[in-house]
């Protein structure tokens, strides 16, 4: 059983970080925090990726895409999905948000303001286009399992939430 | 091979796998854009649980099963779903009242099943609970919507309840495969689950100004394998491209 903290071997993380979300592409899988650990074992590197929801079908792709830049860095590697603890919110990074925002898809509220502006219709999230928090929920489930479509009522631009999950 | 846990996956995961079916059929049929979506992101989340739960049941299996040899490949009898996901989507009451129904208990039986003592089924519940309580906001919300919304919704709400709720004490039913579980401390005791469901679904009907059916005549059959007329047209869609192409792969 792993815990909560990443195990990447340094001299991995520079391939690792080049590794996109394929759904997301200006986010790496690094800032996303599903790779949980990366170490070389008998010249073989041994990743753990987690998924962000169970459904997620950016994880068969997400695995690819690891497997394949480890062998042009020239590396073999295996795989595994490993489920616990399970994938959070909280595990993206800074850097991470930043690049969701830039993107053009607002970064997940703490779980108590996430809960009141997709079940209780509170203006809290902020436009990612103008910055106005005067935003309404258009839809609880957007165009990935991991976010809401939201709508800005002062500049009009409908725009993606990525959903707090805890 | 463990017979009895292997018999317990499959119970719990064909609940997702069958419902996850049926609120795929709404792909493109939905009654709006963000109810279509809806529906069919919560339809993925099931599918997700249940590769988890199809993965690990393939691996205690000893004849070599897939997982997709298991979704894909049994006959009608051998599905263990309970009755109540089986049913279909007559209309948006029903599809919403049939995920409440079944998403009030889910979310109680995940709870427990996160205590397991079968590591890999505490995991696939603790991932899978994050997912089941976003589902319970939904469809609970919904009822409220349509229950204390127009006449019309309302009548419509009241009338899949009504239909459905003959097929919610089966989920407290238990199999010979749960009792096993139950006492080697791997399985949840759904008996105890009941109290506090009805409790729960009474006081959400009861925003939602809708009223909780009397009746106490209760239908079962499914986790036994026997199912209501519905499940063998499911299948036939849902097992198409295995019966057609038999071992074909993406």
């Amino acid at each position: 059983m792993t815990t909560t903290e990443q195990n990447i071997d340094t001299i991995l993380l520079p391939i690792l970080e080049q590794v996109s979300d394929p759904e997301i592409p200006v986010l790496s899988i690094m800032d996303m925090g599903v790779v949980r650990s990366a170490v070389i074992i008998n010249n073989i590197v041994k990743v753990e990726i987690t998924p962000t929801y169970s459904g997620c079908p950016a994880m068969d792709v997400i695995g690819d895409d690891i497997k394949k830049a480890l062998k042009e860095a020239g590396y073999k590697s295996e795989i595994d999905l490993i489920l616990y603890p399970a994938w959070t919110t909280d595990w993206i990074t800074p850097r991470g948000r930043k690049a969701l925002e830039d993107y053009g898809i607002a970064a997940p509220l703490d779980a108590e303001a996430d809960k009141d502006v997709l079940l209780h219709g509170k203006r809290m999230v902020k436009c990612t286009n103008c910055g106005s928090q005067n935003t309404r929920l258009v839809s609880q489930f957007g165009s990935t399992a991991c976010k809401a479509q939201f709508q800005c009522d002062d500049c009009q631009e409908p725009f993606d939430y990525f959903k707090c999950l805890k | 091979m463990k017979e009895n846990l292997y018999n317990y996956i499959l119970g719990i995961a064909d609940n997702s796998l069958i419902l996850g079916q049926r609120m795929g059929e709404l792909c493109g049929h939905g009654p709006s854009l963000e109810t279509d979506i809806a529906c069919t992101n919560i339809s993925l989340d099931l599918f997700g649980q249940v590769r988890s739960y199809f993965q690990y049941a393939s691996k205690i299996s000893d004849d070599g099963r897939t997982e997709d040899d298991i979704a894909m490949l049994r006959k009608e009898r051998e599905y263990k779903n309970v009755l109540l996901v089986e049913q279909p989507n007559t209309n948006f009451a029903f599809t919403i009242g049939r995920q409440f129904l079944f998403d009030v208990y889910h979310l109680a039986f995940l709870a427990e099943l996160q205590k397991s003592t079968d590591l890999t089924l505490s995991a696939i519940a603790n991932k899978c609970i994050k997912e089941v309580s976003y589902h319970e906001r939904f469809s609970s919300d919904w009822v409220k919507r349509l229950g204390d919304g127009t006449q019309e919704s309302k009548e419509k709400m009241q009338e899949a309840i009504d239909a459905l709720w003959t097929y919610t004490d089966e989920l407290f039913h238990q199999t010979e495969a749960d009792k096993a579980m139950v006492i080697e401390n791997v399985g949840v005791d759904v008996t105890q689950l009941k109290e506090n469901y009805y409790l729960r679904v009474a006081e959400l009907l009861k925003e939602a100004t809708i009223e909780v059916p009397e009746s106490k005549w209760f239908q079962k059959g499914g986790k036994e394998g026997i199912h209501t007329e519905h499940l063998g047209y499911l299948l036939s869609d849902l097992q198409y491209m295995q019966r057609t192409y038999p071992n074909m792969e993406w």
